[in-house]
């Protein structure tokens, strides 16, 4: 609820921003909306861009509950991406029925292998995994730019991408979603989405597994000494986090283009933090916030075209403010409690709760 | 480009030619970190720095006044930094990253108010621009960050506030006041490196022209253990890595250009794993984001 109420001022203050460029907030509203709800074929895609929102929030969420801040969603996306396609392009004679799971399988790998490398380094040589995410980011960027324009370019494409995968590794098929929102992108991979969101909210309050793990994030020195190897841990809270974002490629090939687009991803690595911060790290939040994000996202697309100054560059400020007044809600909502209002302990750490 | 010449007088003037943006940046780090509060946001403040640089050179016609105002552009964001981390007590990693996204998002949205482009601003003219003066500032920079660091009471206060703040308190010196203006200072010096990025380095604003050096100024500074002379000696390490880099993207048959490309990424990574030289973590202000 507090979330909410960040999430609502935040918006209305990047509304209040709009009129200080020079456009009506109200007219701004207008467009998002429009855009994003106008038609089947536009909530289509906005249902497409929540889709890949959810796993790379779900992918920040992960890393978050085992103390590791994930912003290498991007690269970890990238790189799962050009596996899927590079799958596809690898193995033309592959059967049907195992094609899509060997993509997947591909992605997977590829997205948790990015993860698990700043997790590796996190846990065994002490390396800042915010820092080394970032680099994965621009590593990720230009190892696979190398691959599409050297090894899996198409030549019939002005735009740089790879050829189409085969046709039996798409999702078509057994697709009820594709069918509901005819010629937009969205897919059935909306329905996996959900059910991972399930299963990671089942992974962290019900097993073994996520209980080691949250606990690693709240108290590692606890958890070590209670008998469990936090840095085992750490790999692969960043493996699965890695994985989790890999699973974007689910989307963007398999469900609906058939190839690694350069520049496909809208940010949704980067979103993703905002995401599983609007839903307080809860999986099943982060199917809402995802989808508000996604609105938003689609809505500021529309904005270059409708409105003189604002550009779809507008997102960002709309998600970095977001942030900042989900965060600061929570402090305004215990100073309440506080009798001292002004005070500047340092002492109350317990009021610095986090996130 | 003939590489028989890879070490010569241009190569190592274009080395310092990348160090000092990544100096200017690193030093930053140094004042933030060192009073404790984790630095991640060097990124948005350095990208803002630059675009008010370019921003108001290209009005005022005066490369000083466009640096100056690169410092204050670095120094606002930082400001907005420490509202939060600082008074709201909100998550310092956070909010940093949220202050990243900030800067890149309003951006465009500041050159289209003022020169109607999409993200970039005009290149400025030869008068405009400087030829080595920033690499100069970032030396004294780092000469009085020596002093100040090593010599002063402020020096060590900066310290005092970082290893253990409650002591710092207990003796009577306020840890807000102390916090506030190392992030000030971070956010001016980080303004600065932006703002040699855009006036001197390139010759006007571009979209994310920054491309991860706050988190290599961030990288260096944990590769330098916190501490100026070595921090100093780890962006001149980014900087080879950099200069060697665009460099090598000449020759196209001895690497594939995207691969020599991500040279300084591996470099930072490889640094920051402590595979050459020691840079764990232990050596971090004990009350580092506390």
């Amino acid at each position: 609820m507090k979330a909410f109420f960040g999430f609502t001022l935040g918006l209305a203050l990047c509304l209040g921003l709009t009129a200080f460029a020079g456009e009506s907030p109200l007219h701004i509203l207008m467009i998002i909306f429009k855009s994003a709800f106008g038609t089947t074929y536009d909530l289509g895609l906005t249902l497409f861009y929540a889709t890949s929102l959810v796993f790379t929030g779900l992918s920040v969420c992960l890393a978050f509950h085992a103390g590791l801040f994930n912003i290498g969603a991007e690269g970890q996306l990238t790189v799962a991406t050009l596996a899927a396609a590079a799958t596809g392009l690898l193995f033309p004679n592959c059967p049907g029925v195992i094609a899509p799971l060997l993509a997947c399988v591909a992605a997977l790998a590829a997205g948790g292998i990015w993860g698990a490398i700043p997790g590796w380094l996190k846990a065994y040589r002490g390396s800042h995994e915010v820092v080394v995410t970032m680099m994965m980011n621009f590593i990720a960027s230009g190892v696979t730019s190398y691959f599409v324009l050297n090894t899996f370019r198409s030549l019939d494409s002005q735009n740089p991408e790879t050829k189409l995968i085969p046709t039996q590794f798409m999702f078509r098929d057994f697709d009820f979603v594709k069918l509901a929102f005819a010629d937009s992108p969205a897919n059935i991979t909306l329905v996996i989405a959900i059910l991972v969101a399930i299963g990671i909210w089942f992974l962290l309050r019900k097993t073994v597994f996520g209980f080691e793990l949250k606990m690693t994030g709240k108290n590692e020195m606890a958890s070590e000494l209670s008998g469990i190897s936090s840095k085992k841990i750490k790999v692969w809270a960043m493996a699965l986090s890695g994985a989790l974002a890999g699973m974007v490629a689910l989307n963007e090939v398999m469900g609906s283009s058939g190839k690694f687009r350069m520049g496909f991803s809208a940010d949704y690595g980067f979103v993703g933090i905002a995401v599983a911060l609007l839903a307080r790290n809860n999986p099943i939040g982060i199917l809402l916030s995802a989808f508000l994000f996604a609105v938003l996202q689609k809505g500021a697309a529309d904005l270059d075209m409708e409105t003189q100054n604002i550009t779809r560059d507008f997102a960002k400020v709309l998600q970095a403010v977001i942030i900042f007044s989900v965060v600061a809600v929570q402090y305004f909502d215990f100073k309440k409690f506080r009798s001292k209002f002004f005070s500047r302990s340092i002492s109350s750490k317990k009021d610095r709760e986090k996130i | 480009m003939n590489e028989q010449n890879l070490i010569s007088v241009a190569f190592l003037l274009s080395v310092l030619r990348g160090t000092t943006p990544l100096l200017f940046a690193s030093l930053g780090g140094l004042f933030s970190e060192r009073s404790g509060v984790i630095q991640i946001a060097l990124e948005g403040m350095m990208l803002m720095g630059a675009l008010a640089g370019a921003t108001a050179a290209q009005l005022l016609h005066s490369p000083w006044l466009g640096f100056l105002a690169a410092g204050f552009g670095g120094m606002a964001i930082a400001a907005l930094y420490g509202l939060f981390t600082l008074k709201f007590k909100a998550d310092q990693i956070v909010t940093g990253t949220a202050i990243n996204i900030l800067a890149v998002g309003v951006a465009p949205l500041i050159t289209k108010l003022v020169f109607d482009t999409t993200g970039a601003t005009p290149s400025l003219a030869i008068a405009d621009r400087f030829s080595f003066e920033p690499t100069v500032m970032a030396a004294i920079a780092l000469l009085i960050t020596v002093y100040f660091y090593n010599k002063t009471q402020g020096g060590l206060l900066l310290q005092f506030a970082g290893e253990n703040p409650l002591a710092l308190t207990a003796a009577g010196y306020s840890l807000q006041a102390i916090r506030w203006s190392s992030v000030c200072i971070c956010g001016l010096l980080a303004g600065f490196g932006g703002g040699s990025l855009s006036l001197f380095l390139a010759s006007s604003y571009s979209p994310n022209m920054t491309a991860g050096r706050g988190f290599m100024a961030l990288a260096a500074l944990i590769f330098g253990r916190w501490k100026p002379l070595p921090t100093a000696g780890a962006c001149l390490l980014f900087a080879v890595a950099d200069a060697l880099q665009i460099r090598l993207q000449g020759n196209e048959s001895f690497l594939p250009v995207q691969f020599v490309q991500i040279l300084p990424y591996l470099v930072t990574i490889i640094a920051l794993a402590g595979f050459f030289g020691q840079s764990r973590a232990s050596r971090a202000p004990k009350g580092l984001g506390q």
